[in-house]
């Protein structure tokens, strides 16, 4: 009966199962929903959908598929880190900027009038949203970001009017396209993982214990051994600002899979390219840089090296001294790298960049050569060769 | 028997449902939800609700899934054969059971709660897929099956600190719980603290939800956040005009330490204040 909606969610990507679909039809069976369109959409989430992110596409696809509504038009705008756009906003406005906001009532109404405005636009242009993005008059061009990507399209227009439960979308926040799932990421990191005993003695080692019994003519002489833990250790370098902006997201989800999955993670910041310095928090860099060759002495070579960046700047900065965009150095990006490569015995950069578009930028090829080819793709399979690099 | 809310859990029309779900089709109910919005607590008012025993596995980063079906003790086994103790003919003498066997072993039906399903090791959920699908499983020591008398009602909490396998997540219903809203939220704390004083309540759940709104907190305020905060005020006796404002910007509330858990977070409210201070 509701075969075709099973296959208008797979369609948007909701992975709906026939196994989901007998629970459903079982419980509507046993009357779970007792005959109300509203328990039935929350009988119909709870057994269909498996993750919030998906609740919102759920809700769209149902709203759309119940009430034959005109479905919203485009791929759904990826949500931006709050955070971030917070902290862009604050660098970007100058304290004049800052008053004007002030004038308007601040950054809650400018956000208010801003929504107003795109919703007004909605009804009078078919989806053009340039108006804001170019105004160069409207407060909103001083932000130097998208208005789109702070997700106030449809969905707002859609909520004066809205209802019914499922029009609310309540789990907007909670969508995003996620390519690469953390737990994929944790799986391909898997790989890597030495195992090591350390610590105290606490697992019962039974070979040993039935060995030295039949020596001890048959008393029992247990034998204990450490527990096996993670014995990776890993230094994991990451490009930060400029061009790796619009890698922000998958970057994000890679350290948060590598930091629980190893005991011994150690992250530094550099941008564009490794020089003499490198940061622990972006947010402080100039106050809490360390040394490049501090950074050498204190992670000895059984660190494994990962840096993570999308290689594309000027090629100077890798080929000469003072190369770097931010301040001068006086060796060479490429001199640094060779003496990080030199020291650690496993190395291998990660590139969020699509492979097919690392010819365009000489950088990309010259700090591949550096690397002595080890450079893969930020995508699960490129982990997976990575970590298998690595393990060698 | 159906789950509703009780007077002292508020649960909400689409949790009400998800619950019947569970209940009624007897497969596993996995919650998610911000941390301190009641996930287990759910399952305590479960149980209260159905009438039912609540079993509570609490999982930890060390845990295995054997562990909740069983453990063989080789060691004691291996002691009293040497001491001669004629236990040691038996193996089911050295057979620990672990909860689901508690469960799966219990003539009335009772309510199971898994909790933080997700701090355990990335297989765990795997290892328990047969065992939550027929609720049953077999012991290899003793050569016995041990299957469910009356399939029990199974609870499980995430904190989505690992994904878990679609295997998994297959065989269960799914609920996210959503943070509550103003209404419910007043009826909530109506239901924990029935004396509060009406003005003290409004002013307290306006800043609450204020703080909340405060982009880029690290760690967002929540219910069980909220109740602790508001004990605080009454134990304290604040007068409610202590909370309020009359500028619209941002100040630190009083006892901020009962909300914020985190130094970047109070930080980062010391910085907005200050910010606005200076512009007001």
């Amino acid at each position: 009966m509701f075969a075709p909606f099973i296959l208008a969610l797979r369609q948007a990507g909701i992975p709906a199962s026939v196994t989901e679909y007998l629970a459903l039809l079982g419980a509507m069976q046993a009357g779970v929903a007792e005959y109300s369109v509203e328990d039935f959409y929350f009988l119909s989430r709870t057994a269909l959908v498996k993750h919030e992110r998906y609740l919102d596409r759920f809700d769209r696809v149902f709203g759309e598929y119940f009430r034959a509504l005109e479905a919203p038009e485009g791929p759904a705008p990826r949500a931006l880190p709050e955070e971030w756009l917070r902290r862009l906003a604050e660098k970007l406005l100058t304290p004049a900027e800052m008053a004007r906001i002030e004038a308007l009532g601040g950054f809650d109404r400018l956000m208010d009038t801003l929504r107003q405005r795109l919703a007004e636009q909605q009804s009078r242009h078919q989806g053009g949203s340039k108006w804001i993005g170019t105004a160069g008059t409207s407060p909103f061009g001083a932000y130097g970001y998208n208005p789109e990507g702070v997700r106030i399209g449809q969905a707002e227009s859609r909520h004066r009017r809205a209802v019914k439960v499922w029009d609310r979308r309540e789990f907007r926040d909670l969508d995003d396209e996620v390519e690469l799932g953390t737990r994929g990421i944790k799986l391909a990191l898997r790989r890597l993982r030495r195992f090591a005993r350390q610590g105290a003695a606490t697992e019962l080692d039974l070979a040993d214990t039935v060995r030295c019994t039949a020596n001890n003519a048959g008393h029992l002489d247990l034998k204990l051994v450490a527990e096996r833990h993670n014995a990776v250790k890993v230094l994991l370098l990451l490009d930060i600002g400029g061009s790796m902006d619009e890698h922000v997201r998958e970057c994000e989800e890679l350290f948060s899979a590598a930091r629980s999955e190893f005991k011994h993670l150690e992250h530094y910041y550099f941008h564009n390219c490794p020089y003499e310095r490198l940061w622990r928090s972006n947010h402080r860099r100039n106050d809490n840089a360390v040394a490049t060759d501090q950074v050498l002495r204190t992670y000895g070579p059984d660190y494994k090296l990962i840096l993570v960046g999308d290689a594309s700047m000027s090629p100077y900065e890798v080929t000469q001294p003072g190369g770097s965009v931010e301040h001068w150095n006086e060796e060479a990006g490429g001199v640094w790298l060779q003496r990080l490569t030199g020291h650690y015995r496993r190395s291998a950069w990660l590139n969020p960049l699509d492979p097919r578009r690392w010819g365009h930028s000489l950088s990309v090829a010259m700090l591949r050569q550096l690397m002595a080819g080890r450079m893969f793709p930020m995508t699960l399979a490129g982990i997976e060769e990575m970590t298998r690099e690595l393990a060698k | 028997m159906r789950f509703t809310s009780t007077d002292r859990y508020i649960a909400s029309r689409d949790l009400e449902v998800a619950v019947n779900a569970a209940v009624t089709l007897q497969r596993p109910l996995l919650v998610k939800g911000e941390p301190g919005t009641g996930k287990t607590v759910l399952a305590q008012e479960v149980a209260q609700a159905l009438g039912h025993r609540l079993i509570e596995w609490h999982v930890k980063s060390t845990t295995k899934a054997q562990q909740g079906l069983y453990e063989y003790d080789a060691v004691s086994r291996l002691r009293d054969g040497q001491l001669g103790d004629p236990r040691v003919h038996d193996i089911g003498n050295y057979i620990l059971r672990g909860k689901l066997w508690d469960a799966f072993d219990s003539d009335e039906p009772v309510v199971v709660l898994i909790d933080e399903v997700d701090k355990a090791d990335i297989e765990f959920p795997n290892d328990l897929l047969l065992e939550l699908d027929r609720m049953q499983f077999f012991v290899y020591e003793t050569r016995q099956t041990v299957a469910a008398k009356r399939r029990p009602v199974v609870i499980i909490t995430s904190n989505n600190e690992k994904e878990l396998p679609d295997a998994f997540l297959r065989r269960c219903f799914f609920h996210y719980i959503r943070f509550p809203d103003r209404e419910t939220m007043q009826r909530i704390v109506h239901t924990h603290y029935p004396d509060i004083r009406q003005d003290l309540a409004r002013e307290a759940l306006e800043v609450f939800f204020k703080v909340r709104d405060v982009p880029g907190l690290k760690k967002k305020p929540a219910t069980s956040e909220l109740l602790d905060w508001l004990k605080l005020l009454m134990v304290e006796d604040l007068p409610a005009e202590a909370l309020r404002s009359r500028e619209t910007h941002v100040v630190i509330p009083p006892l901020h330490g009962a909300l914020l858990k985190n130094e970047q977070d109070v930080h980062l409210f010391e910085r907005l204040a200050f910010l606005s201070r200076r512009n007001g």
